[in-house]
Order: structure tokens, then sequence, then C-alpha cells
């Protein structure tokens, strides 16, 4: 079966087809579309954990209970993760368990770029690296073959541009037939399971064992690869960077790594050997490089090409040149071209969407805003400049608790949405409770996990396979962890979110606002999108409106008389009818749907 | 080492991925070894959404270097501009004839550039542009949302040697049914189109 996949969805064929039962994976760019593939896929079990670190605990769960199982995340997952992953990796499991661990080199969509290779090394699990869809899908059974022959998790590293590129591949299009007719006994090994200190250390030397054990298997393993061409010039790669590699050194020997941790030490001492000068071409750390280097082996890498950022076969030839590698007439000639500075088409807020009102609410009260991560985070752009921390998932009400403990002139509130609520929200709004400070937490419920795009979540009352299930009730949630004040607001509501927010912050102690209102691009809400309209004889071209910063608001080509300023006028193809420009606008020249419709009658 | 590299630009929500996934499946067609990236980021309307596309007897990188590009098909005009340098000098570029202003143009913060300006940089890359209004011509069809396979219709027509049938059936493959007929006019209005621009110049 011949198929044009992407990396991910090649994961999600692989992990098919070489028998995994349960995966779980919490959803994350590039990583997201793995699950989404795998879920509606016969036979097996998937699911949206709250977390990563739930993710990859129900997958060690499902390989302890003897079945396969994938735990999938982002490259920042694996940090929320890290607990877990540890502890994994001392134990071992009764059957084969593979961790996805998308990087993101360029930062596409991340906080960070962190090199996830050093996870490798640091928990002593193998890392396997695919260099095109075909081999991230061959790579799937391959990592649950050796997690269950060495008895560890494996590392399935990818990157953005495995992830999100497509490429044919091969497909056997066939399961392992379920040979299963009754559920297995839980095999109870206590020394082996129970990782109390004194397990613990009769482990360890078990699992440093099992790396020697593994390098070894490395030297011979069909995916660490040497291609002997020209010997002037020896390319040591992994990943995408292989194909730059080719792209750019044709006739140079490659050792291609399929596995990068750990590194096959006489297959690196014999490639060196064979050739001239040996390099690295990796993305961001020199992680093969300084391995290679612990091998008293004369290597260039990052003196070379950049160690931030993405590569591409232009980042590699140019570096190449510039070293000396390649003559500078191979470089692919570039236009200079004036084109003057170009006006950017950056994400927004889209129109109608329902945390513009919260926010434009928060400016108006000059609120110190403690933000997370989401779509939410860019109302830290113009001309809302609304937040003003972002770090990573869940970080903003204990960071908020923090700020209102030290103490500042402003005040201060805490806002993330419903499902990074749910990722790493909770404990800190436990702490908020529990140590009562004066923080207020927004929670921006917009009923899904929009970022993503649209995945569910345990406030939303379905599962990624479609099942119906209860649905997180916040504010009860929050009374149950001993708020008093709990509110809920109507998100397109400026009156109420405001009033709501002055009483909070008037009184005296902790309180919690759920700001309720379903993505304006859910599929149910856009069958109700009305287009407003501006009454052109009521607007002076003031610009209020213009400060809630919605796209679908722009300046209009007719200039008021008296002012002289461009007045306001609605693009109805980009208007949802949300309602915020109208109730902001203090002459009513923005008109409500109401108007609309007696307008029509 | 013959190679065919596509860049397809437009914004959030004109159809790009849509054309690209044809463009990738009309070159397996024709038995090329295929890669395709996508090249956007956070999942929002609006903003920039760039795929390449390469078509060769082996395709090892799956992004296209600057100045690597044979075709540019843009379906809207300042990402053409934002992305002209990617194509080799002489490479070929379609354009729609449509503007979608970026929120700080429509906030009057920024200008939209002068299709005069744009003509000017595009021409000195190359002289072969061609600018088609695939989204009036789309609209003509009943539906604005076509234009992204007027486009495909115009490449198509650039791309003699490819069968016209391994593009029909990739449409058809990547469409909803009801759509297929407009889909099949726009794709035919395309070609039309590219072939009077051609005759003209």
């Amino acid at each position: 079966m011949r198929r044009f996949l992407s990396g991910n969805e090649a994961v999600a064929w692989g992990a098919w087809e070489s028998g995994v039962r349960v995966a779980a994976a919490y959803p994350g760019t590039p990583s997201t579309e793995i699950l989404e593939t795998f879920a509606p896929m016969p036979g097996i079990y998937a699911e949206w954990s709250p977390n990563e670190k739930v993710a990859l605990d129900v997958a060690v769960g499902a390989a302890y209970a003897g079945s396969r199982a994938m735990a999938v995340m982002k490259h920042v997952g694996l940090n929320v993760a890290a607990d877990s992953y540890f502890y994994a990796s001392m134990t071992g499991m009764e059957a084969g368990l593979v961790i996805v661990s998308a990087d993101d080199p360029s930062m596409h969509s991340s906080q960070n770029e962190q090199d996830n290779r050093h996870y490798a090394k640091f928990a002593r699990v193998p890392c396997l690296d695919p260099a095109d869809s075909q081999e991230a899908r061959d790579l799937v059974g391959v990592a649950l073959d050796i997690s269950e022959q060495f008895d560890t998790p494996v590392m399935l590293r990818l990157t953005t541009r495995i992830s999100h590129s497509y490429g044919v591949v091969n497909l056997s299009g066939t399961r392992p037939p379920d040979e299963r007719t009754e559920n297995p006994e839980y095999r109870i090994d206590t020394a082996k399971y129970v990782m109390v200190p004194g397990n613990a250390r009769r482990r360890h030397p078990v699992i440093e064992e099992r790396v020697r054990k593994l390098a070894q298997f490395a030297e011979s393993f069909e995916h660490n690869r040497a291609e002997l061409r020209d010997r002037a010039l020896g390319i040591v790669c992994n990943g995408v960077a292989y194909q730059y590699a080719r792209e750019v050194f044709p006739d140079a020997s490659v050792l291609k790594l399929g596995m990068t941790f750990p590194v096959p030490k006489d297959l690196l001492r014999q490639f060196a050997s064979q050739v001239d000068r040996l390099i690295v071409i990796e993305e961001l750390d020199p992680f093969l490089e300084e391995e290679i280097r612990l091998l008293g082996i004369a290597v260039e890498g990052k003196s070379i090409f950049p160690i931030c950022g993405e590569l591409n076969q232009d980042i590699v030839r140019e570096s190449a040149i510039q070293a000396g590698l390649l003559p500078a007439s191979v470089s692919v000639p570039k236009v200079q071209l004036d084109k003057g500075p170009l006006p950017p088409r950056p994400p927004i807020l889209c129109p109608g969407c329902p945390h513009r009102g919260v926010f434009y609410t928060t400016n108006k009260l000059k609120l110190v805003v403690n933000g997370d991560i989401g779509c939410y985070t860019l109302a830290f752009l113009p001309p809302l400049g609304a937040l003003h921390s972002c770090g990573c998932m869940g970080a903003s009400i204990g960071v908020a608790h923090g700020v209102s403990r030290a103490g500042i002139a402003q005040h201060n509130v805490a806002v993330l949405g419903d499902s990074t609520f749910f990722h790493t929200g909770m404990p800190a709004l436990l702490n908020v409770a529990y140590n009562k400070s004066n923080t207020i937490t927004l929670i921006l419920d917009n009923r899904t996990t929009a970022m993503t795009g649209h995945q569910a979540n345990p406030g939303t009352g379905r599962t990624l396979q479609g099942a119906e299930t209860a649905e997180v009730e916040f504010e009860a949630l929050a009374r149950a962890m001993g708020f008093e004040r709990v509110q809920t607001v109507d998100s397109y509501d400026l009156d109420e979110v405001e009033t709501t927010l002055k009483e909070c912050l008037e009184a005296e102690g902790p309180a919690v606002i759920v700001a309720r209102r379903a993505c304006a691009l859910m599929p149910d809400v856009r069958k109700e999108w009305v287009p407003l309209r501006v009454d052109e004889d009521r607007c002076n071209g003031c610009g209020l409106c213009f400060r809630v910063g919605c796209p679908a608001l722009v300046k209009s080509d007719v200039l008021d008389e008296k002012t002289g300023r461009p007045k306001a006028r609605i693009d109805p193809l980009l208007c949802t009818g949300c309602e915020i420009c109208a109730q902001v606008c203090a002459r009513r020249a923005i008109l409500f749907r109401s108007q609309l419709t007696a307008e029509v009658q | 080492m013959t190679m065919i590299n596509f860049l397809l630009a437009g914004v959030g929500g004109q159809g790009t991925i849509l054309a690209s996934d044809v463009v990738a499946a009309v070159g397996l067609r024709s038995g090329h070894d295929v890669k395709k990236s996508e090249v956007h980021g956070m999942a929002q309307r609006g903003g920039s959404v760039t795929t390449h596309v390469r078509w060769g007897e082996k395709v090892f990188s799956p992004l296209i270097a600057p100045g690597e590009v044979d075709f540019v098909v843009a379906f809207e005009k300042l990402e053409a501009l934002r992305y002209i340098e990617m194509l080799r000098p002489g490479g070929v570029v379609l354009v729609n004839d449509y503007a979608i202003a970026p929120l700080s143009v429509s906030a009057g913060n920024d200008e939209y550039p002068a299709d005069e300006r744009m003509r000017t940089v595009f021409r000195a890359v190359t002289p072969n542009v061609h600018l088609l209004a695939a989204t009036a011509m789309a609209e003509e069809l009943g539906n604005a949302k076509a234009n992204n396979v007027v486009l495909l219709g115009a490449l198509a027509h650039c791309l003699q040697e490819v069968p016209v049938e391994a593009w029909r059936e990739a449409i058809r493959e990547r469409v909803p049914p009801k759509f297929v007929p407009l889909n099949e006019r726009a794709f035919a209005m395309g070609q039309e189109a590219m072939a009077e621009l051609r005759n003209t110049m």
C-alpha cells in the first residue's frame, strides 16, 4: 500500500501496524495530528489526557499491563512528563512503550527550541530519529521491538519538518492479529515496579547495563547506515539534516544515524578513519558532535553550522561555503530586491473571538495580566497589548499569586483558557485557595482547545474517540477547592465582565471568574454568524472601536466632515456579529444584531 | 538533476493546502518522487500559509531553498510579493489579482503595496509574471472559494507535458462531490485564461 503521508500520519500508521493498543497525548504543535490520525483506527484505544504527564502515565500503565503503548507530546510536553519519563526508564515495562517527542526547531509555535535528544541521554533511554515519513512509520515498530528486547521506553524524536512534511510511504496496511481471548493477568513484580529507594538502587545498575547493551546493538542497527562515496569528506547526521546533507553534498560519504542515543562508537570510529575530514550536520545542539568528540575523534559541527533554528539546504550550503568545504561557485544566486517594508500577516485573535472583550476590559481597568499559553496569548499584540507575561502551560495562576504576594501598585489577574486550566492550572488554583492571596483568576472557557485546532478536553463533554462524557463544572470545582467568590460571565457582555471584575477587585480575598463563550470558529457558532454594519451618519471617526483590535473593523475611505478622520467600516466577510465593537461605540454607530433584524422587518 | 519546485502561498482560508495537495498528487501520478512541506504557524484565520511541493526523480529536502522555485502560485498579491525572491531568475509567477488587507493595513498603520510597485519587483526577477483574476472568475462561477482551482488550471497550462486528466482526477478526489462540477469549470477557466495570456504576450 503506497500512501502520501505526513510524518505525523506515518507515525499513526506505524503505531497501528505494529500493534499499539493504547495511545495517549495532549495536543501540541507539531505533534497533534498523530493521535487525530490514530484515534479513528480500528481495535485501538486513544485519548486526550489533561496533560502530557498523565498521558505518559496512561501509556506506562498500558505497557505494564502487557499492551503495546504510545505517548505523544511536543518537546516541552516532555518537561511536564519528565517525572514519569524517568521512573519509566527505571522500571521498564511488560510490553513495548514508545514516547513520541516532537521538537520544534525555529519555534514555529513554541516558547523554546530545546533539543530533546538530551532527555534520551539524561534518562538512559534510546532515541530514534527518522529522516522522512517512511522512516517515521518504520521506526515506530522498530522502537517497540527495541523497547521489548531491552526492557526500556524508547523515544521517537520528530521535528516540525518531519512531522509536517509529506512523502511517499509504503505501508503493510495490516496489523498483527489480536490473539488475546481474555485480558492477561497483571504480573506482580514489586522489586521491578515499586521504585522505593531499596528497589531503585538495585535497578540503577540494570539501567546502566542496558545502555551498554543498547550501544552494542547500535553498532549493527540497520538504520545507522554508512554510505561511502567520496572519502574527502565524511558527514555524520540525523533526522531531516540527512536530506540537506544529501542535497548539498551529493558525492560525500555520509553516516546517517537513525538512533542518536546511544551512539555506535565503533561505527563512528571506523567511519571517521575512512574519511579525510569529519563534520556533523545536525539541527539545534551539538549533540552528536559532543558524543563524537568524547571518543577523541577530531570533528567539526557547530563551528560551521548554526545552533539556532531549523536548517535547510540553503543554510547548509552557505555555511559550508563559508567554511571552505564547498567552492563559492555552488552558491545559488539570490536576487536582491528593493521591496521596501511589507505589512506582516501575524497570527491574530480572530474576528468574533470571545477573548477580545475580556482583554478590552482588563485594559480599561488597567490590570496587569499574567497570561498563559493558548490563542489568548495573542492579546499581547497591539492594539490590545493586554497580556504581560506568558512562560509555559499553566504558569499564569502561580505567577499571579506570586505577584500578588510580593505586592505591586496595580491590580493583577491570572488569565488562562479552559484546556490550559485542566493541563496544569488546577494545582495552581488550589494553591491560591489554600494560601489565600487576593489573586483573581479569569478562566476563558471557549469550550474547546482552540489553538491546536479544536480538540476535545474534560470541559467539552466529548472524548477524542467521540464518546459522550462528563463535563467539568468549573464553578463547582472552584468552590470545592475553597473559593467563596466564584462568578460566571458571558465573554461577549462587556458590562457584565467589567462589573464582575470590579466587584472582585474591590472585595478581599481570592476569586474565580469563568468567562464563557464558545470559540467563534466552532461549526455550530459559524452557523450563527451575522455581519454587523456601521451607520455612517452616526460614526464620527473617533477610533474607539479600533482599540478592540478586530480584523473585521477597518478604516473607511469616507472621512468625517468635522474631524477629518476616517470613519469605521465593517468587512462583512470577516464580521461574525459578536457585538463587542457595538458595545464599545459611544455614539451607537455600530448596529446591533437586533437593530439589523428590525431594519429588515 | 531535473527537479520542479512549486511554492504556493496564500492567506488562511483561501485553499492553499488543498491546492498543494493537488500539485503533489499530480506529481505522483506523473511518476515523480514528491515531497511536500507545510509552513504555517498557529491555527488562526488570516495568517500567511505557504507550502513547498517538489517533484523529481529523487527528492531529498522537503523544503525549497531561495532561488530554487520554478513556480510561485500565489492566491493573494501581497503573499506573492513576500515570497518572490524564492523564485529562480526566469521562473514563473501566477498571481491571483486579489488583495486581502492585513490588520495593520485595515487599521490604517501600514500601506498595502501598490500594483505598480509589485510589478516592478516581480519584473526584476522574471518576465514570466501572470496576473489572473482567479477570485473574480470563481465568483462568476458562483463560489469565490474555487479561486485556488482556477490558478491550478493556469498552472496546468504551464506544464504541458503533464496529462490534464491527472489534474482533473486529483481535484475530483479532493473536493466534496457536489462541488466537482464547479471546480471542473474553475479549472477549465484557469487553463483558458492562461492560454489567452500567453497568446497575447
